[in-house]
């Protein structure tokens, strides 16, 4: 999708794609056939630039048609650069950063008012927890004791320009959160097992809002992408294109 | 104005679960007895208004009318990326509601005066904006914006405005509403300069004996073209009158719909200039340096009728 596009922000839908495969796998209940359901879980892609992996998972759950993938970034296409809601299953648009938690503390306390079942699920990227809103969103869902709402973090550790320790660090960034109220646990990002412990037993704690931070690598799954700047705007096109696919061919997982 | 918003506002939420009011911690006296009537239907933010406008999005989609309450800017401008991208985009019910339109607190100097406001947010697709000429009028938008008809922005003054309208009204949302009738010329008023220009026109009448026909303009987004157009056919001479700078606001937006009407037309704006207010000051004081006093007002429309006084 991405070489077609000649789209950026690769690295990012690598680092995030356990954790989006985990939670329509195994952890939100949201279905293609009922996407109005009132009790639906709710899924918030903050980072939506990251639209491309997002999109990828939602077709392969059913929401639309697979082949809507390859107009992604096209003219006339059906799937915008970042998350649209007008694609089924998107729950809410994105792009601009720190949007995504005050929607999702909103969705969230308006199940605690209503006593609806459903919980709601933000996945950020690390970079935008420099957003100023993010924390402002942090401290009223603690407050309200919204124990209905989970955040994700993927933390790759590198945004646009550079590595986030080296442009405005994070850290300590479990100690961000938990004394902003939530409860934190920290996992790698891409073992599936660790995600599916954590996510499979929310909430952390009754009354709190809980914090999954996904130690991640960005553009995990290519050797010659993980961990480098380089593919958060780049491109793979050519040589670099097939010798990438080679590599996410051979992974044992996509062999079963 | 205030009052009638949150009189009208309460009335309607005790019959509809469904509406909220959320307040960035303003409302000091106003919002009080809302809070105590329906507290599962009142969320005092704090001091956060980005994530007043996210989370009454999220709140939106999840079936609730949220109105958002601040002062001036505050609600609007502060978080206008969350109203843009957020509200607007889903097209959720989410009305912005700003208190202290123009410099209606005014000696509290340039960060509570809003001047720009219906210039930036009327280039803001989905939003309807609405803009009261007096406590008759909020209350109807109210009721009208209370059912849910997506994302808008009320603009209203403050507390302690005159009831301009003498008998009781028929608000239709984006129909202008004829408040004098009149062949000589057309005042188009939004908001808090409504009564102004009725004052205006009264005085033309007993000065001048002059008709001058006033229209209130509460919804300056959808404007209403077609009462634009008829008074432009008839009165041939348009006024526009807004506590806002002249840049961008109700007389932009007027003269947009004459300029492609094809109506031979003499047009003026009254309002401030773009600038930064820099005099202290209450808001009649401030509104008698910029010309927007009853007196002035009169004074610029009787050399604006005499400019044009030969071609009807």
């Amino acid at each position: 999708m991405i070489s077609r596009a000649r789209s950026s922000h690769i690295g990012g839908n690598f680092s995030m794609a356990e954790i989006v495969a985990v939670l329509y796998d195994e952890i939100l209940n949201i279905s293609p056939k009922h996407l109005d359901a009132p009790d639906r879980d709710r899924f918030i892609l903050s980072k939506g630039h990251a639209a491309a992996a997002y999109y990828s998972i939602l077709a392969l759950k059913g929401f639309f048609p697979m082949d809507w993938l390859d107009t992604f970034y096209l003219n006339g296409g059906h799937l915008a650069g970042h998350a649209t809601r007008s694609v089924p299953g998107v729950e809410v648009s994105s792009g601009s950063l720190g949007h995504g938690l005050p929607m999702a503390v909103g969705m969230a306390k308006a199940a605690k008012i209503d006593q609806r079942p459903y919980r709601v699920f933000a996945l950020l990227s690390d970079g935008e927890c420099q957003e100023g809103s993010v924390w402002e969103a942090a401290m009223l869902a603690a407050h309200h004791r919204l124990d209905n709402l989970t955040v994700i973090v993927d933390y790759n550790k590198i945004q646009a320009l550079g590595q986030t320790r080296e442009i405005c660090d994070l850290e300590p960034f479990a100690e961000k959160w938990n004394a902003f109220g939530w409860t934190v646990r920290q996992v790698d990002g891409h073992s599936v097992d660790e995600l599916y412990g954590a996510l499979s037993v929310l909430p952390f704690t009754s009354e709190k809002p809980s914090c999954v931070i996904a130690h991640t690598v960005k553009g995990k799954g290519v050797s010659f992408m993980e961990d480098k700047l380089l593919w958060h705007y780049r491109t793979p096109v050519g040589e670099e294109f097939d010798a990438a696919m080679s590599e996410l061919c051979s992974l044992p997982h996509l062999n079963r | 104005m205030r009052t009638a918003f949150i009189n009208k506002l309460t009335e309607l939420a005790e019959k509809d679960r469904r509406i909220m009011l959320l307040v960035g911690d303003l409302g000091f006296g106003v919002v009080v007895d809302f809070a105590k009537r329906l507290p599962d239907q009142f969320i005092n933010i704090g001091v956060a208004e980005q994530n007043m406008a996210g989370v009454a999005t999220g709140l939106a989609l999840a079936g609730k009318i949220v109105f958002t309450y601040s002062i001036a800017n505050f609600p609007i401008l502060r978080c206008l990326e969350q109203i843009r991208n957020d509200a607007c985009y889903h097209k959720a019910n989410v009305i912005a509601v700003s208190v202290g339109a123009g410099v209606a607190y005014g000696s509290l100097g340039m960060t509570h005066q809003a001047l720009e406001d219906i210039a930036i947010m009327r280039a803001v697709p989905n939003l309807s904006l609405i803009a009261p000429g007096d406590p008759l009028e909020t209350a109807q938008a109210v009721d009208y914006l209370a059912q849910g008809h997506g994302p808008a922005y009320l603009r209203l003054g403050r507390a302690g405005e005159p009831t301009v309208h003498k008998n009781p009204i028929s608000w239709q949302f984006g129909r202008a509403i004829e408040v004098l009738p009149g062949n000589d010329l057309t005042l188009i008023a939004t908001g808090t300069m409504l009564q102004t220009a009725v004052a205006a026109a009264e005085k033309l009448q007993t000065q001048n004996g002059l008709s001058a026909r006033v229209l209130s303009m509460h919804t300056v987004k959808p404007i209403d073209e077609e009462a634009i157009r008829k008074a432009a056919a008839e009165t041939r001479r348009i006024v526009t009158l807004e506590e806002h700078s002249v840049a961008g606001g109700l007389g932009s937006a007027v003269a947009e719909v004459l300029a492609e009407s094809g109506i031979n037309t003499r047009f003026l704006r009254i309002g401030f200039p773009p600038v930064f207010v820099h005099e202290v000051g209450n808001q009649d004081y401030i509104k008698k340096c910029y010309g927007l006093d009853v007196d002035s007002v009169v004074e610029r429309l009787t050399g604006f009728l005499r400019l044009h006084a030969q071609e009807r």
